[in-house]
């Protein structure tokens, strides 16, 4: 095979330089966004940067081990026991809700604010909306950034359907809140104005009728009351969403694209770094998590015909054993290397770092330690 | 149903579980909703369009078609039944009114696809099926085990829309299909932590909302190669590097020390993860769940390899 040899990612650099100020962590369901966020702020912080991390659903014992008991929205000092870092690290777990009743608090008027947060149309947003939790993350970021208190920000993104979503949900969101739609539908005589009328024709109220049978009238009138609420904030939202964008799109910040050595998550690392390439989004390289590179310089074939010798003699033979599970890992191995090969092909200029997995999971600090060190590549 | 956390391929489950039961001359529909593709990816074919097509034949002259699920799509399909929308429900779909509308009850896209799902079921009068069913069984590629209650808890959706009016009547016969003894929620999880953590999880919430979890597919199950005495000695990072040693030259293989040390530390790793593998199995069993196995295939999953899969389950009892 005709392996195309990759630039190599040094995380080192990259956490050591006081220039990289925002650390995004994207790839699909499973591939250990959260787990490799946590371990670049562990080793951010030992090697001397005040650093924070924005984590999105941990897994409890994650959690745990960062000392976040709790959804509070804030950033808690982490207190490693043993050692002291040169830095600080910092942890936090966001609560999409209460993110976004602050912005509603911070942007509205108290009275309108209340009405806001009691309309049940708002409730429904802010819970159950795809793309609140990804929009909520960003307006969570903007405002770390905005303190001006960290020296680094390691993001980790919400486990979506697709890596895609972190970028598209925003967008989605704001066509939500924006509320031309919900006017036309409650009042599309009114709102529309003739132009639109014109385009969409008469099939339109015959649509806003269907839309309002099919969801129920109240939801509409919900929806519309909180549109309406809504619209004097709505600028400013929009602003803010633009602000992040851009810090997103600054030379401060670096997104790293994480992905296991497997065709569904290699394929979407693929999608995502050519959308972000695409968005001229500061693409800084891939993350190939939990890899199984072989310890031992011992030919797979070897390995196999000498463990059938073994087995003659004594089926039970120890030797035997260890070969045919080297074989195993031989085996897995080259997969892995293939399908990062094929990433290469695709992306040459995409440097790359392989982080060979720990047999176990990790949910400790001294875990968390050790995965910084396999990424560093020490 | 076919559910499990991400990455533990349960898209690569539904498509061998589609071809064991197809196999022997039945038809089965293999539907996808998320709108991923996983399926024509996974059969190497071209993205499949919203209509029912021919993906596979299994053994014993059985089919397989697919279908994946567009919501929009199935908002207008729907919409059309009852009123003619024609040239303007185009021209909604390109504004983007129609994702508009499931956006604004996140509860109709799944009512919406779930509405599908149940049409497809309960349809006959296919005229070569002599009053049956159109199909034998429907596998669904359903959403991960975070999402799928809510999917398929269509009572709890239809509570944000409409009292009334045809999506309500329709939902009711979907609800009485997803809670039917016709309808079962098989759970995929690989031997870690979080995916058995997250099964668990899934099962509970099946059960509160008197959904029926159906089997747990223990997925990419790898082989235990050391015997376990061995075993429970290497987890502690104890192995006898004197008698490998020896063994190892008795076969002819003369090995340099880190080469030898190489192999201690895989035997340790797999130890240890072989370990972790009977906790989490132990977990497992505390869903009290028939358990069906499937090998990891190192090389990776192809079209040959999902009839091998197939007849894997077809092994294991699933008819």
């Amino acid at each position: 095979m005709n392996a195309s040899r990759p630039v190599r990612l040094d995380i080192d650099q990259l956490i050591d330089n006081p220039a990289t100020r925002v650390l995004v962590c994207c790839g699909s369901g499973g591939v250990g966004k959260t787990t490799t966020a946590a371990a670049l702020a562990v080793r951010a912080a030992e090697r001397g940067r005040r650093t924070v991390v924005l984590t999105i659903d941990p897994a409890r014992r994650l959690a745990q081990s960062l000392g976040l008991r709790q959804l509070d929205n804030q950033p808690r000092l982490v207190r490693p026991d043993g050692f002291t870092p040169r830095g600080e690290l910092h942890a936090m777990m966001l609560d999409m809700r209460r993110t976004f009743d602050d912005m509603v608090l911070a942007h509205a008027g108290r009275e309108r604010a209340e009405q806001i947060l009691a309309n049940p149309f708002y409730q429904t947003i802010s819970t159950s909306f795809s793309g609140t939790q990804e929009y909520m993350a960003m307006e969570k970021l903007g405002q770390l950034a905005a303190t001006g208190e960290w020296d680094l920000i390691v993001v980790d993104t919400p486990p979506s359907r697709s890596a895609l979503d972190f970028l598209d949900a925003p967008q989605r969101l704001s066509t939500v809140l924006d509320g031309r739609l919900i006017r036309l539908l409650s009042a599309p005589a009114r709102a529309g104005g003739r132009g639109l009328r014109k385009v969409v024709g008469a099939g339109f109220g015959l649509f806003a009728r269907t839309v309002s049978t099919v969801v129920g009238g109240q939801l509409i009138a919900d929806a519309s009351a909180f549109v309406q609420a809504f619209d004097s904030m709505f600028g400013g939202f929009r602003e803010r969403a633009q602000q992040t964008y851009d810090l997103l799109r600054s030379a401060g910040t670096a997104f790293l694209v994480i992905a296991t050595p497997e065709p569904d998550a290699m394929r979407e690392a693929g999608y995502f770094v050519d959308r972000l390439v695409t968005e001229r989004m500061p693409l800084t390289g891939l993350v190939a998590n939990r890899t199984h590179p072989v310890l031992a310089a011992v030919p797979s074939a070897a390995a196999v015909t000498a463990a059938e010798a073994l087995c003659r003699d004594d089926p039970d033979s120890l030797a035997a054993a260890v070969l045919r599970l080297h074989a195993d890992r031989v085996a897995v191995a080259e997969r892995e290397k293939r399908l990062i090969a094929r990433f290469t092909r695709a992306h040459p200029t995409v440097p790359l770092v392989g982080v060979p997995a720990l047999p176990a999971d990790v949910h400790d600090l001294a875990g968390l330690h050790e995965i910084g060190l396999r990424l560093a590549g020490v | 149903m076919v559910t499990g956390k991400g990455g533990t391929g349960k898209t690569t489950v539904a498509a061998a579980l589609a071809l064991a039961l197809a196999t022997g001359g039945r038809r089965v529909l293999l539907v996808e909703v998320e709108g991923r593709q996983g399926i024509a990816q996974l059969f190497d074919l071209a993205p499949l369009p919203y209509a029912e097509e021919h993906i596979a034949s299994a053994p014993g002259g059985g089919e397989v078609r697919a279908l994946a699920i567009d919501p929009e799509a199935a908002l207008l399909e729907y919409l059309s039944m009852f009123y003619n929308l024609g040239f303007a429900g185009r021209t909604l779909r390109r504004m983007g009114a129609i994702e508009f509308a499931t956006t604004l009850a996140p509860g109709l896209r799944d009512v919406l696809l779930t509405g599908k799902i149940k049409e497809c079921v309960r349809r006959t009068g296919t005229q070569d099926r002599h009053g049956r069913y159109a199909y034998d069984a429907v596998v669904v590629d359903a959403p991960p085990t975070g999402r799928v209650v809510r999917f398929l808890d269509v009572t709890r959706a239809m509570a944000d829309l409409a009292k009334m009016g045809p999506i309500k009547d329709q939902s009711e016969g979907v609800v009485r299909l997803l809670h039917s003894g016709d309808t079962a929620v098989h759970l995929v999880a690989l031997l870690e932590e979080m995916p058995v953590r997250e099964t668990l999880d899934a099962v509970a919430e099946l059960d509160g909302a008197d959904l029926r979890p159906g089997a747990v597919v223990v997925n990419r199950v790898r082989p235990a190669r050391l015997p376990e005495p061995v075993l429970r000695q290497a987890a502690t990072g104890a192995v006898d590097t004197a008698r490998l040693r020896a063994d190892l030259l008795a076969s002819g293989l003369d090995l340099a020390g880190d080469a030898l040390d190489g192999l201690v530390d895989e035997t340790v790793e797999h130890a240890v993860r072989v370990r972790a593998e009977q906790r989490a199995r132990d977990q497992l069993d505390e869903a009290d769940l028939p358990a069906l196995e499937l090998p990891e295939r190192t090389d990776g999953v192809d079209v040959g390899v999902l009839y091998e899969l197939a007849a894997r389950l077809r092994d294991q009892g699933v008819r």
